[in-house]
């Protein structure tokens, strides 16, 4: 009886849909991980999610000196990406962290604001200077060369993209605030719709 | 049959009239507000709350205190904040739509000089059927979230 040859041995079809269940279960579980640490525990310092916000960067401030992740030791900061061509969120969100830090009435000077920007093509030592002196608080501008921001936005997990416009461009980001601890860890996240009361009684607490 | 042709022609002249005189009328922008803004930057944001009864659609605005002034939109996408230019901004029948921070806003570039807060920004706006209207917006502090003194900034009330 003439037998045709054995077809090649492939799964059936039912271990493939489960395997592709089974990954994106995983997925799925993994994104609620994430989140999870998101919302409740806000990556508390010593937390792995801590240890994935931050990293080595070395970038110029406002007064053309030398910043490296190492001088935003010994402070609290609070880090945030942003560009000085944005008319909306990035003004508000620096007026916001200066109102909040000046709530804190003697603590005041145990926290820093760290503004990166994005868009460093624009955004050179003196027009960072200009921009945050209208803040008032205690505001270290960044900037460098495209690969230093790009390398610092990568320690922060901060997405970033130039959108051409008519005009020239404008720069999508990342518009969270990281707070990092004295130590240079991560430790909470504020949106920049947080109020700047709100901002500053969860700095209250942290501060101790 | 003359008479009642030109009764016809007549009452035809008023309906056109009085339709045109409704679309004249028919915007109104309120509450326009602009934000100062920090030194040498060179983008700004103005904001208002427009009203058309009849419905119709902003197409356009000037200005003389900057190079451009276009219709942009903001959005948060997961926590990245975009910001799109706009053709137009629909304004519905009887539905006010008020442009504010996270939303519609008019954005300025290339300032002519900084926007200081307690002067204003004179502004013209064109509406696809009401034609044209000038609008003048005071400039509030570089925190404002809103066009009176009653949101953002030092003045601002608890929210708990």
């Amino acid at each position: 009886m003439p037998r045709s040859p054995p077809a090649p041995k492939r799964p059936p079809p039912f271990a493939l849909i489960a395997t592709a269940l089974a990954g994106a279960l995983i997925l799925v579980a993994g994104l609620l991980i994430a989140l999870a640490f998101r919302d409740q525990a806000k990556g508390v310092a010593g937390s792995p999610l801590a240890a994935a916000i931050g990293g080595k960067f070395s970038l110029v401030d406002q007064n053309g000196k030398p910043f490296t992740d190492t001088d935003l030791k010994g402070k609290w900061q609070l880090v945030f990406f942003g560009y000085t061509h944005c008319p909306d969120v990035c003004p508000t969100s620096l007026n916001d962290l200066a109102l909040a830090i000046d709530k804190l009435g003697n603590k005041k000077d145990q926290v820093g604001i760290v503004f990166i920007s994005v868009d460093p093509e624009r955004d050179t030592p003196p027009v960072l200077k200009t921009y945050v002196d209208a803040f008032g608080g205690p505001i270290v501008a960044l900037t460098g060369s495209p690969e230093a921001v790009a390398q610092a936005a990568k320690d922060y997990r901060v997405y970033f993209a130039k959108h051409p416009t008519a005009d020239g461009y404008d720069m999508d980001h990342s518009a969270l605030i990281y707070v990092m601890d004295p130590q240079g860890r991560f430790t909470a996240t504020f949106t920049p719709d947080t109020p700047p009361d709100d901002i500053a009684a969860r700095l209250q607490k942290l501060l101790g | 049959m003359r008479p009642k042709l030109l009764a016809l022609a007549a009452s035809l002249v008023f309906a056109i009239a009085a339709g045109a005189q409704a679309q004249t009328g028919s915007v109104e922008i309120k509450d326009a507000w602009a934000r100062a803004t920090p030194g040498g930057a060179q983008t700004a944001a103005v904001y208002a709350t427009i009203a058309a009864p009849a419905g119709d659609r902003l197409t356009a605005v000037s200005t003389p205190a900057a190079q451009q002034a276009g219709l942009h939109t903001m959005t948060m996408d997961n926590g990245v904040m975009k910001m799109r230019q706009v053709d137009g901004i629909d304004l519905p029948p009887g539905q006010a739509v008020t442009l504010k921070p996270g939303g519609f806003h008019i954005m300025l570039t290339g300032l002519a000089r900084p926007l200081k807060e307690g002067e204003s920004v004179a502004l013209t706006f064109t509406f696809e059927k009401a034609g044209v209207r000038e609008v003048n917006a005071p400039i509030q502090k570089i925190g404002a979230m809103g066009p009176g003194n009653t949101q953002g900034g030092m003045d601002m009330p608890m929210k708990h």
